[in-house]
Formats: structure tokens, sequence, C-alpha cells
């Protein structure tokens, strides 16, 4: 196979002037990571037991499930037959990746569903009995009629919790390693086909749910007026930044490896990544998304040097940072694995629309509606940690 | 009593009342698989629980079978694939295969418009293409593709014949993989192959998602403009059940396209395969083809 051809005139096959996957495609994968990295900071605490994360452990858990609860909805909106989606876990192809979905999303998120509800079972059953007028019957509902928790049942609650927990770390690394896999098992595709591409989405995944949950934090701390919690912060930068450096190591390495054993597909790769990818892969994804929060996250999580609101400003653009990155990956790894014909002999341009099904206001709606549904809950359920003296024995 | 009064569930009820737990007693000396003492509603219980034992027994059953290979796609295809002019059903399947002489073709282009009009392929959509592959005395290759209308007809500015070195035709159609990454990605089983061995899609059962179009190397593969669902060459597959030529094959003009049956050695595409070195497209992938290619270059991708 010849790929020094691309120098040669263009030549594009004719059914790849058309990529056949949108932005859609981009959005999938960047809202799964952010459920599957959301969910691992919360068994920081809940599991590993790191008390500085308790601000945001119950945050953490609900954020995860409302993005959760939205992630197939890019998916749908790209089907072109969606009325067929369920076809996918009714008549599944043992020998297809993606057949797997169904199966590893509805565990994942069931998992996370009965979490989130033995977490905030005393404060459901509590406001069961105090709520006014009708919200006393959506607690009502929402406590399954169990309108009584005795020290026991708290107690097993407590370890349900945990061991959902601890289920959960792998569901979430297999949710999210399993949607790399799909990428990654192209081997049509030689953007996309290396064995590392799991372990490069589930590390970028990591990486967006930690960005995600500390802007939120910042956020919301700032539109309640509270303070944020110092150490918290320090605990959310240091996991970031650890986390990026591994996702770094990971993406490039790759990369890297290509690059120097120069082998066929580097000459397709090394064109996309200075033509077509120029500035959403060298710029966005490594200047801008990777570098500077490489090393703007240092002073929050290892040094105390001026003022803590510094500090947090710091870990908030790093975290902003991040997500650009992260966007930018998901980007460059679906759009971009489309960029280049089949023939190895010629680029195609992904034409970005406004309007439309998979247009970039429908995307915009898919990423707001997470963020919606978790405005939601937290108006029905209480994110913040109880005063450790009213904790009724579930680990909040 | 209301509604959220009653004990909706087993489990979480005995646990408020300080009883049993995850199925079983934790309290009262009760037995980890149920409780030792009678209660007025055990008999309920019970019959609940065998009811979901069933319910739970049935679904997986039934989840069990369409995992299956070939449980769902395989009777679809066993009996939309009658063998050519009848036959018992238990007779050898045939096996066909597919030969591009590039030594022949001419880029006519009559192929072209003769696939179009049988399969009703779209504008801009291809599921037989010819490129032309055009190497300069100054070193340089050019590749483009022959108009459906022919290169006259076109009006394109034709390359000067003194700076040429050489040119070739090569048709492009479905390699027809014996192991097709399209049919293995293919998360509902739309992608299905014929007893014959030649790859069709269930245009009924296609969810659109386009796994097939990125897993497919050769470019094959498009999601229909027109039916929203996957297309692809499938070597005429109603022709070929009528004893007929692709339509492809029967318009070329210079027996540049070849198809039949490669299990008869008496067949044109046995004695042309029998005597002619052959090639396929991406071998190193391992998919297989079953169109084999004669004078296939370094430069054909």
């Amino acid at each position: 196979m010849e790929y020094h051809a691309l120098h040669d005139a263009p030549f594009v096959f004719p059914n790849d002037a058309h990529p056949a996957w949108s932005i859609m495609i981009v959005i999938y994968p960047y809202i799964t990571g952010m459920v599957a990295g959301a969910f691992v900071v919360s068994t920081m605490y809940h599991v590993f037991h790191r008390e500085a994360l308790r601000p945001v452990a119950r945050l953490a858990v609900v954020t995860s499930l409302c993005l959760g609860s939205c992630a197939t909805l890019p998916l749908l909106l790209h089907l072109h037959q969606p009325q067929r989606a369920l076809n996918v876990v009714a008549t599944p192809s043992p020998s297809s990746a993606m057949a797997g979905f169904g199966f590893i999303y509805s565990f994942y998120m069931l998992v996370l569903l009965v979490d989130v509800w033995l977490l905030f079972r005393p404060a459901i059953v509590e406001r069961a009995h105090s709520a006014p007028g009708p919200w006393k019957n959506v607690y009502r509902a929402l406590a399954l009629g169990v309108l009584e928790i005795t020290p026991r049942a708290a107690e097993i609650d407590r370890k349900l919790i945990h061991a959902l927990s601890v289920i959960g770390i792998p569901a979430a690394c297999i949710l999210h390693g399993y949607v790399g896999f799909l990428f990654g098992a192209i081997k049509a595709n030689p953007w996309w086909s290396t064995a590392l591409m799991p372990v490069i989405f589930l590390t970028s995944a990591v990486v967006s749910g930690i960005a995600v949950l500390t802007l939120l934090y910042l956020f919301l701390c700032r539109s309640s007026r509270m303070e944020p919690d110092e150490e918290c912060l320090r605990s959310l930068s240091r996991l970031l930044w650890m986390f990026l450096v591994l996702a770094v190591t990971f993406e490039f390495g790759d990369l890297l490896h290509v690059a120097y054993e120069r082998e066929e597909e580097w000459h397709v790769i090394r064109e996309l990544l200075v033509t077509k990818l120029r500035f959403s892969y060298l710029t966005l994804q490594v200047l801008i998304g990777a570098l500077l929060p490489l090393l703007i996250l240092p002073i929050p999580a290892f040094t105390r040097v001026a003022t803590p609101a510094f500090r947090h400003a710091c870990t908030g653009v790093a975290a902003v940072l991040v997500l650009v990155q992260v966007a930018a990956m998901r980007w460059n790894v679906v759009v971009g694995g489309q960029l280049f014909s089949k023939s190895f002999r010629g680029f195609v341009d992904y034409p970005v629309t406004w309007l439309g099904r998979e247009g970039l206001l429908a995307a915009a709606v898919v990423l707001a509606m997470p963020m919606l549904l978790l405005w939601g809950a937290m108006k029905l359920l209480p994110v913040w940690p109880p005063n450790p003296e009213s904790d009724s024995g579930v680990k909040a | 009593m209301s509604l959220f009064e009653l004990p909706i569930l087993p489990m979480s009820a005995t646990i408020a009342a300080g009883g049993c737990a995850s199925g079983g007693c934790v309290t009262g000396g009760c037995a980890s698989g149920g409780c030792s003492t009678a209660r007025p509603d055990q008999a309920s219980e019970t019959s609940r629980r065998e009811f979901l034992k069933t319910a739970t027994t049935l679904t997986l059953g039934a989840m069990s079978l369409t995992l299956l290979p070939g449980a769902m796609a395989g009777d679809e295809s066993s009996s939309a694939a009658t063998p050519p002019g009848g036959g018992h059903p238990d007779a050898k399947k045939p096996m066909y295969g597919f030969l591009i002489d590039t030594t022949r073709c001419t880029g006519a282009g009559k192929c072209l418009t003769a696939c179009r009009v049988e399969n009703s392929v779209p504008e801009g959509q291809a599921r037989t293409w010819v490129e032309r592959y055009v190497h300069f005395k100054d070193g340089r290759v050019e590749v483009d593709l022959v108009p459906e209308i022919g290169y006259a007809a076109s009006g394109e500015p034709q390359p000067e014949a003194e700076d040429v070195l050489r040119a070739y035709f090569v048709p492009k159609l479905c390699n027809q993989c014996v192991d097709a990454p399209c049919n293995q990605v293919c998360p509902v089983h739309a992608s299905i192959k014929s007893p014959e061995g030649i790859e069709l899609v269930d245009a009924d059962r296609c969810i659109g998602c386009g796994y097939c179009v990125q897993a497919c190397p050769y470019g094959i593969r498009y999601m229909n403009h027109e039916t929203n669902v996957a297309d692809k060459c499938n070597w005429c597959y109603h022709r070929v059940m009528r004893n007929e030529q692709p339509a492809c094959v029967e318009a070329c003009p210079t027996g540049a396209r070849v198809f039949g049956r490669i299990d008869d050695p008496d067949s044109e595409i046995s004695k042309r395969l029998a005597t002619l070195p052959t090639s396929v497209l991406k071998q190193h992938l391992g998919t297989i083809p079953l169109t084999r290619y004669v004078g296939l270059t370094d430069e054909v991708t």
C-alpha cells in the first residue's frame, strides 16, 4: 500500500465524500466519559475514603446519573432509523462490539440508579414526612412507600452503597473503555485502529469527569455564596493533574509510537495532523488543552502560593481547558478519522451545520440537558453532604 | 392505607420492619434462604418469588436465544436464498467469485450506468466505480474516477499523450470478504451472508448506525441518502438468483468483469483463475476477498 501517493493529485473514493458519523458521535463519548469520570470521583470518597472529597461525593454521583440519563440521546439523534434502536438489545449480534452497548449501559445505569437511591434514601424518607403539600407525595413515591429507616436498615444501606460503588468502578471503566474499543477495533482506519484506544478513552473520561465536577462545584458554591472547601479543591486539582498526566502519556505516547516507527499509516496521519487537524489537534488538544493545564494545575494542587481565590481560579481555568482538551480529542478522533478517504490519496471536509438533527444547535441542546436534569435533581435532593452530627449512619 | 404505605418492595419493607434483608432473614433465627417462622403473607410472597424466578428464567432464555449466532439472520437468509434455478434445499450451495481483469478494462463506464439503473443507486453514491491511474513521465501518479458518461462526453481536459508513461483502469465493487468486517460489526444482524457467501444488507433490520460503513476497508458501503439504511454492492444477488449475470458484468463490452461459480471447474471464471495470476485488495487486512484482480499495481488501494 502506497501512502506517499497523498502528495500526488488527491483522489477520494466516491462513498467517502460524506463522513458517516456526525458531531453526535463526538458528543456521545464526551458525555459517556463524564459519566464514568464523575462516578470515579464519587468512589474516591465512598470506596477509597478520601475524606477531602466529601463535599462533592454526592454531587458526583448525581451528576453522573444526570449525564448518564442523556448519554443515549446523541446516539438516537444520529441513527438513521431511530425507531429500530431497541433492536440493539432485542436482536443483538454477538460478533458486534456495538451490540454490547445496550447491556453495558443498562447495567451501569442500574448500579448508578440504585446507588443514588440508597445514598439519598434518608433524605427522601425525611422529606416524605416533612415536605409541604404535593411534594410529600413526590417524596413518598421516591421512597417507594418505605417511610421508615431503622438503624439496621441504615447499616445495610451503607454496606450496599459500598458494594455498589465497588461494582461501579469496573462498570464505569468497562462502559468507557468499551466506547474506546468501538473505535480501536476498526482495522479499516489507521487513525482509530490501536489497542490503546480503550485506555486512551478511559483516562480522558476520568479527566473530563473530574473537570466537569470541579467546575460544577465552583459554580454552585459561587451561585449559593458558599465558600468552596479548600482541601476538596486541592484534592480535585491533584486528581485532575494526575489523570491528565496519564491521559496525555497514553494519547501522545501512542502517536509517538506510530510516528517513530514510521509505518505506512504514519504518512496519512502526519498529513492529517498538519493539514485538517492543525488547529483542533495541535493547538486545542495539545497546547491549550493539555500543556497549559499541566502547568497551571500544580499551583492549586501542590502549593499554597497567593490567595485561596487565586488558587481556586487556577483550578477553574485548568478545568475549563481540560474540558476543551477532551472535547477536541473526541472531535479529532471521531471526525478526524473520517477526514481522509480509504483510498489514502485524499482528504474530505466535514460540513458543520447549525440546524438539523445533527447540527450544532441540537448538539448544544444535548449537552445542556444533563445540566438541566442536574438543576432539577438539586431541587429534589440534597447534594451537599449533611452535617456529621445529623448523619444517620449512611456515609454521605 | 395509602398507596405509598403499601409494601411495594418486600425487601425494603422488611428492612424497615427490622426483619429480613437481601431476600432472607437476618434476625429471629431465620435461615438465609427464607424465614423459619410462618407468616400470614408467606404464601403470597412465595408465589411472587416463584413468579419472579419463572419470569427471569424465561427472559434470560429468550435473550440467550437471540444471542445464538445467526439465530435471527440465519433463518432469514436461508429462506431468502434459494439456489439458482431452484433445486433441492439440501443440495450443495454454489460458490461464486468475481474476477476483474484490469488489462481488459477500457473505462467505457457502461457498468456504472447499468449498476445505477439496476439497483436505483442515488446520485453521489456508488455501488461500483472505475478508477483511472495515469503514470506520468515525471513520476507523478494521478487517479480519478471514470465518469458514467465516458471521458469524451464529459468534456474534462485529458492529459497529453506524450506526457503519459502508462495508464490503466481499475473497477471497484464489493469484495465479498469471507471474513467481512462490515458483517462482524453490525449490531443487529442487518448484515447477513447468503448461503452462497454473498454479503447482503437487510434493509428492514438496519438501524442506520453507520458502523459497517466505517468498518469496510474498501469504502464500498454507504448510507443510502434515499432509504436511510446502509447499502452496498451485492453482486446483483437478485439477478444471480434468477441465473442471470450481475448488471455490470452484462454491460461490460470487453469482458473485464467476470462473474461465475468458482466451484465449477468448467466456468469461465474458474478457467481464468486457473491460468492468470491474480491478487486481492488490501490483503494485509486478512478479510479474504472473493473479488480477485488481474494486473493490480502497488498504487491501487
